[in-house]
């Protein structure tokens, strides 16, 4: 038995021990091995699987959700330790297994995603801890013999009006026999001394000292490593391969074909390695090698010349068109993007005749332990997926194709031992799954007042959700919402407008990136505005803030950045200064960047002013990190991200031809968070889409030039200079 | 057989004298504190501390690295003025770039005591964090930088 096994059924036999002696508000559910019938017997009545309390007043919160630096592992368990009224330094995170009691409450299978962790699960979690709290108050209140409505709870200790106290771990035993409260009161949010407060995060020591375990960290006795070749082009099969060469490779154990490749499996990861390299395939490379995004670009513009499916119509936009003074129209691209997390993908898989463990970090444990077990041809219930750190997700580990997985369980079924699936950060990079490339094309009616009366948007793009499990959810009469969103519900107040898509089918696997249809539509969006704005001679933020008159959350963080940024005030020579605002994932967020282009055409970004209304904060300093890094990885994407395609195959390869944004290009970022006590929103996410059109509209004010074009080269800089 | 020094501790691998050294780190020896970002020398997650200087482990054959003193994150004292300014700062997010961004912070402040915000970025222009979280990189640096300096002047 591995030594990873054997540490589950450690905390198995400690939580087993535990069930006759302390208070395990999740039964034995986590480490159970029968988690379904668990899950179904605390159906309905979730909050008890995510607190422990254990007799030293030691207190382990399970989290459903994958941490990968969103800090999800510090934001949730604030919420319970609120409720539960516990000693916050006391406080530790275990990842919960798969079952459906850890579920997502909304998407109602177990995910991390759409930046909906801390809005989805607000109400669960202070329940689970207020029950809890309840049950601890009313083992007091038994002890004593006195009114539990005597007692109050504080700080892991439950304390009688006559000042005794009992603290948490001496009343495990008795609160265990408490009967489950059917209602709890919720504190009045006014009160909370945790949540809204800013905390360190849970994580941050075990990342500090190098122990935190992620899946690339995952060691089983007897474990081999495995690297795949995959086709150069996307849906290439393998005609034939000759392995001798590779299995020479010191190291090399064994060479097997499995769908998506070859995988060559060794000792260790450089065996694998260099036996790949010492692989003969010849691949039949499918109906898309001869596919290049120059031309994919090319016929994208001229089907934006077309009219796609109606995401949304008001007005009559043709006749106010007509009626316009002022006309402008303009074509935007974007290209494909990478997630290029810092971890590269892997799994690890176990496999047995009668099970299989699975050490991965993932987004989508539900989907993925399914995938697996279809493969492995196991129950969904035999396959357990234990979620590590994630070094990084923004999507790429959500995949509803399980991708990774299933490409690690198709190797452990041939090689039936426990084998890690290692990507090189080639192969991570050229795995597919991008934000897809996008094309817009805009055209808008200014009145001769200069008010926008007529605003026309056609996008065009590949569909994200086509062919998933979330087709019938979310593509409603041809229109993926995901390809819309951020134009179709354009914030200003423009009366006459039209937005509509056209979704090509190209065999280039696409996937939510960090703000997915965000990450353009803001772009296109914002810059267009601001185009509107400049032929009115108007200043771009007084024309926002008029067309936002009805859009209190929009303006207020557009008025807050703006007067934090000193808008209108002069800037030293050679700076420029651009604004933006969006709405995504339930937050308002508005972002003034100040740039300067040197005479090479390089764009560098010194300050970003960002306001966000998110509505009631968990953690604000995570929220400031969130946007800081929301920031940057908007930066690498608007000046320097893209995944080009030539004859079907990926361009790029690692960090020197897809950069990301380095330290020397960090701009000083400014967060200010406007308190609200509106519905939370997400805060993983927002960060990015406002600024790339923040930097590009700051470029225009400098230079007169417009970049319709992203990334902002140097090339594409010059280029839009010289008009 | 392979002699290597990590973290004061010798060890005698058996492994190709090619293999970078970061493998060997990670696989034989157990320490997974040092990452895989790139494998290319150009990311920084891998960097480890080569005879005092920072170096990215990806790109030393472990044949080369006999001889020499190695120090990986897992061998910098868990009280060290850059750990906890990393603490105190917050500025680990989803971690993975986090003990090779350590590795050069430390390396940098034994050369430079006192950096600059330039000299920062200078010496941290190779280490990528796809997380963004430089600008607490930066203060984090400042910051241990005159914890440092104190304990200096007790
Ligand atoms: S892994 Fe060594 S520099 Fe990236
Ligand atoms: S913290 Fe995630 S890559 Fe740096």
């Amino acid at each position: 038995m591995s030594e990873f096994i054997m540490l589950s059924r450690r905390d198995f036999l400690k939580t087993g021990a535990l069930v006759g002696g302390g208070l395990i508000l999740g039964f034995y559910l986590p480490f159970a091995d029968s988690d379904s019938c668990a899950a179904e017997q605390t159906k309905g009545f979730a909050p008890n699987a995510f607190i422990r309390v254990d007799h030293d007043g030691g207190i382990t919160f399970i989290v459903n959700k994958s941490e990968m630096g969103q800090g999800v592992y510090t934001s949730l368990p604030m919420l319970i330790a609120e409720e539960l009224e516990c000693d916050w330094r006391k406080v530790t995170v275990e990842a919960s297994p798969v079952a459906a009691v850890y579920d997502h409450t909304v998407f109602g299978s177990m995910v991390t995603g759409g930046s909906t962790s801390v809005w989805s699960e607000w109400e669960r979690l202070s329940k689970a801890g207020a029950t809890a709290r309840e049950m601890l108050i009313a083992a007091a209140a038994k002890t004593w013999r006195v009114e539990p409505a005597s007692c109050h709870a504080d700080n892991s200790r439950v304390i009688h009006a006559s000042g005794k106290a009992l603290a948490y771990g001496e009343l495990v035993d008795k609160a265990a026999k408490m009967p489950i409260p059917k209602d709890v009161q919720l504190k009045n949010p006014d009160t909370y001394k945790i949540v809204g407060t800013p905390r360190h995060r849970l994580d941050s020591p075990a990342k500090v000292n190098g122990t935190a375990q992620f899946g690339l960290d995952t060691r089983l006795p007897g474990m081999l490593t495995a690297v795949v070749a995959r086709s150069p082009v996307f849906g290439g099969k393998v005609v034939s391969y000759k392995a001798d060469r590779a299995k020479a490779v010191p190291g090399v154990k064994q060479v097997v074909q499995v769908p998506s490749g070859v995988a060559v499996v060794a000792k260790s990861f450089w065996g694998a390695k260099k036996g790949r390299e010492a692989l003969d395939i010849s691949w039949d490379e499918g109906e898309w090698a001869k596919l290049s995004t120059p031309d994919m670009h090319r016929d994208y513009a001229g089907l934006a010349k077309t009219p796609g499916l109606i995401a949304r119509k008001a007005g009559d936009p043709e006749q106010a068109y007509a009626l316009a003074t002022h006309k402008i129209s303009a074509e935007y691209h974007v290209p494909y993007l990478a997630h290029a997390a810092m971890e590269p993908l892997n799994c690890t898989v176990d496999l047995r005749g009668d099970g299989c463990d699975i050490w991965t970090g993932s987004q989508m444990q539900t989907g993925d332990r399914n995938a697996a077990a279809r493969i492995a041809g196991l129950k969904p219930e035999q396959v357990k997926i234990h979620t590590t750190f994630l070094g990084g997700g923004f999507g790429r580990r959500a995949n509803p194709h399980s991708d990774f997985v299933i490409e690690a369980v198709e190797v452990a079924k041939v090689v039936r031992k426990p084998v890690k699936v290692v990507w090189t950060r080639e192969d991570d990079m050229r795995g597919g799954y991008y934000r897809p490339i996008w094309s817009d094309r805009l055209t808008a009616g200014l009145d001769g007042n200069g008010n926008l009366i007529a605003w026309w948007h056609t996008i065009v793009g590949q569909s994200i959700i086509a062919g998933t499990p979330f087709e019938a959810a979310m593509i409603k009469n041809g229109i993926d919402g995901a390809s819309v969103e951020g134009a179709q519900d354009i914030p200003y107040a423009i009366p006459h407008l039209l937005v509509d898509l056209h979704s090509p089918q190209i065999g280039v696997p696409v996937l939510w990136w960090r703000s997915v249809g965000h990450s353009h539509t803001a772009f296109v969006v914002e810059s267009f505005l601001d185009e509107a704005a400049h032929v009115t001679g108007k200043d771009p933020y007084e024309f926002r803030r008029v067309l936002l008159v009805e859009k209190p959350r929009h303006r207020g963080v557009l008025e807050l950045a703006a007067q934090k940024a000193g808008w209108g005030s002069t800037l030293p020579a050679g700076r420029g200064r651009g604004i933006a605002v969006h709405e995504s994932f339930g937050s308002f967020i508005a972002q003034v960047a100040e740039v300067s282009v040197t005479p090479e055409g390089v764009v560098r970004v010194h300050r970003v002013v960002c306001a966000i209304d998110c509505g009631r904060t968990v953690n604000p300093d995570t929220i400031a990190a969130q946007m800081q890094s929301g920031i940057a990885f908007g930066l690498s994407a608007a000046l320097h991200g893209a995944i080009t395609l030539k004859n079907g195959r990926v361009e790029q390869s690692n960090f020197h031809d897809y950069p990301l944004l380095r330290m020397n290009e960090m701009p000083q970022v400014e967060v200010h968070i406007v308190p609200s006590k509106e519905k939370p929103g997400g805060v993983g996410e927002p960060g990015v889409p406002p600024i790339a059109p923040a930097v590009a509209n700051a470029v225009f004010a400098l230079t007169g030039a417009r970049l319709r074009t992203l990334p902002m080269t140097p090339e594409t800089v010059l280029k839009a200079m010289k008009g | 057989m392979i002699a290597l020094s990590v973290n004061g501790k010798l060890y005698q691998v058996e492994v190709p004298p090619d293999v970078p050294l970061l493998w060997v780190l990670r696989e034989q020896l157990k320490l997974t504190g040092t990452k895989f970002g790139c494998g290319a020398g150009l990311c920084g997650a891998c960097t480890v501390h080569v005879d005092g200087k920072a170096e990215r482990s990806c790109q030393i054959p472990v044949k080369d690295a006999q001889g020499k003193k190695i120090t990986t994150i897992e061998g910098l004292a868990g009280n060290h003025p850059v750990k906890k300014a990393w603490l105190t700062e917050e500025v680990s997010q989803c971690g993975w770039c986090q003990p090779g961004q350590i590795m050069a912070a430390t390396a940098l402040l034994k050369e430079n005591p006192r950096p600059t915000d330039g000299e920062i970025d200078n010496a941290m222009v190779d280490n990528l964090c796809r997380c963004g979280t430089y600008q607490r990189i930066r203060r984090a640096i400042h910051t241990a930088a005159q914890e440092a300096g104190k304990g200096g002047k007790k």
